[in-house]
């Protein structure tokens, strides 16, 4: 036995990897997919993300049912707390769900890819570079795709203006009447208090070609988090102005904001 | 079938291993004539094969001698050839007298073979490229420029002369035994450069699937700009170990590093216009050419891998 495959069944529990290969995707003969998305590393990805999810956050999610099991799919959600952490902790949710777990495919900040190591290893766990094409074709590939549409407004925003929603962007319900696919809005609580940023430094993030550089504990502490999935939102794909597609997606985030209001109002405390 | 009613057929670049893949594929059913600019190929008695640069009027006469009905326009210098200033001349230029005569002589179907390397690898890339998307090659580097100067060419004689029936083929990497690209000369050798950090997704086609699909796009007349890759997948660095190549990383931040470490070593497998082929993924989307030729590749990655790795050291 290679030393790969002693830390592999060390790693990786059995049960998961079936679970995984159980979970049909559209991959290549060497388990890549277009976007980098490989089979083996989903795995080592979801066993650590399994005791980050269980032990660190001690999440609680409730109507990850929501999701349907085929189909194309966005997960729309409220972005915080710098890191995309709420991203991962989402993914998880639906693929360690009991019925018809789903892989699901975020769509992250363009400056990753531009990263070393760190740009390949979120392509090779499902994440891919937010564009709207990518969003388009893999939708058209019945993936489930999370969506921030606060993007960096969102996830860079400071502690003192925790769970305000930024400005949704558009695209994604163009992507989502064009492509017929459901919408399951999501609300996230207990991501902004991982890391509280005070400031943010602008021309230390220009320099370095990062979105923002916060100033923030160099740590990640380890806040409660709650998830709340809506219930599924449809759109017809009828040709309506612009004016009326920013209506629907105040609509959603609508949704997203009662949503947030359920997890603070669940929540005992902070940590 | 009587001899003259044989399609008559101009190949080009004739001393690639590709070139030759397809002629064997065509030489029983057509009447083929030979050309490259870099030596003179003998591929038998029944081929006629001369080696002559497009620029020179003597190009011409192969026209008037031949009465060809069609052009197989296989001959482009890769980048990792020549001069940047000759490249221009024979890819470009080339091209273009290539192009004017076959308007001249009445050609009725040219198949161009271009690169996906035109479409640039740029950080912002999607996956599964379009056929539509920019050509963002250029502003890469003035290496790819003369590649995308013969697209924009091929693509202004595809509309201005509908009747030459001008197909532009965008292949990923082709590989396999015989093929002297850069990415071939990595995946056989016994120790590659890769940038630490970065293992993009590439596509290759073998050889012999590119030359059935060159042939099935000859066959079908069916204008237009196509890519052409299988609808599979794998990383750099994952392709690299499979062919049993060591890895040299190469740091890769900041990205003048790199940029000077590689212009230093001038390799010519890896050079470094082409560093950011190894960093950024080009993903196309060859579904619509699969689509429309009912092309179908048969050789699977593992196989060409295999090759690579079983031919490390030639006995």
């Amino acid at each position: 036995m290679s030393l790969a495959s002693i830390l592999k069944s060390k790693l990786v529990p059995a049960e998961l990897s079936e679970q995984i290969n159980r979970i049909r995707k559209p991959i290549g003969s060497l388990g890549y997919d277009p976007w980098g998305y490989n089979n083996e590393a989903i795995k080592y990805g979801l066993s650590l993300t399994r005791h980050v999810y269980e032990k660190y956050f001690r999440v609680e999610a409730s109507g990850v049912e929501n999701i349907p099991a085929e189909g194309p799919v966005l997960i729309i959600a409220n972005h915080s707390g710098q890191l995309p952490i709420d991203g991962l902790l989402i993914g998880y949710a639906l693929a360690s769900r009991k019925e018809k777990p789903r892989i699901p495919r975020a769509m992250i900040e363009r400056f990753f890819p531009t990263v070393p190591y760190l740009g390949n290893l979120l392509n090779e766990v499902g994440a891919v570079l937010g564009d709207p094409t990518n969003c388009a074709k893999m939708l058209a590939n019945n993936e489930a795709v999370i969506v921030f549409p606060e993007g960096v407004r969102g996830s860079g925003k400071l502690y003192q203006d925790r769970y305000q929603l930024k400005r949704f962007g558009n695209g994604f319900m163009h992507l989502a009447m064009k492509y017929k696919a459901t919408i399951v809005p999501v609300g996230v609580v207990g991501c902004e208090e991982t890391i509280p940023a005070i400031a943010n430094i602008k021309p230390l993030a220009k320099a370095l070609g990062v979105p923002y550089a916060p100033v923030a504990l160099p740590v990640i502490l380890p806040a409660k988090v709650h998830l709340n999935f809506g219930p599924p939102m449809f759109f017809d794909d009828r040709e309506i102005p612009e004016e009326q597609v920013t209506d629907r997606v105040e609509q959603v985030k609508g949704e997203i904001s009662k949503l947030i209001d359920k997890g603070l109002s669940e929540r005992k405390r902070l940590f | 079938m009587s001899k003259q009613q044989r399609p008559r057929i101009l190949v080009t670049g004739v001393a690639g291993a590709l070139a030759q893949q397809v002629i064997d594929r065509l030489r029983d059913h057509c009447d083929l004539v030979a050309v490259d600019f870099r030596e003179q190929v003998y591929l038998g008695d029944d081929i006629p094969s001369y080696c002559i640069d497009f620029n020179k009027r003597v190009f011409e006469d192969l026209f008037r001698r031949y009465k060809f009905d069609g052009v197989i326009h296989l001959g482009r210098i890769m980048s990792s050839q020549l001069t940047r200033m000759r490249r221009y001349n024979a890819n470009v230029l080339g091209t273009q007298k290539l192009l004017d005569l076959s308007h001249k002589y009445g050609i009725r179907r040219v198949v161009v073979l271009s690169t996906f390397h035109v479409y640039g690898a740029v950080a912002y890339n999607p996956a599964l490229i379009d056929e539509e998307a920019p050509l963002k090659g250029v502003g890469l580097s003035a290496d790819l420029v003369d590649s995308v100067e013969l697209e924009n060419l091929a693509n202004i004689y595809l509309w201005r002369y509908p009747e030459l029936n001008i197909t532009i083929l965008r292949p990923c990497n082709i590989v396999g035994p015989g093929v002297r690209n850069s990415i071939s000369t990595l995946l056989a050798s016994e120790r590659a450069p890769v940038l630490a950090g970065f293992s993009p997704m590439m596509q290759f086609i073998h050889i012999d699937d590119m030359a059935d699909a060159i042939v099935l796009a000859y066959n079908k007349t069916q204008r237009g700009v196509f890519n052409v890759a299988p609808e599979d997948w794998v990383a750099y660095q994952h392709a690299l170990k499979l062919c049993g190549c060591q890895r040299l990383p190469i740091p890769s931040v900041p990205p003048i590093l790199p940029k000077l470490i590689l212009r230093t070593l001038n390799l010519r497998s890896f050079p470094s216009y082409l560093m950011h082929f190894f960093k950024y993924p080009v993903v196309i989307d060859g579904r619509a050419f699969a689509r429309e030729f009912g092309f179908t590749p048969r050789r699977p990655l593992k196989e060409i891998f295999r090759f690579y790795r079983e031919n490390k050291k030639p006995v």
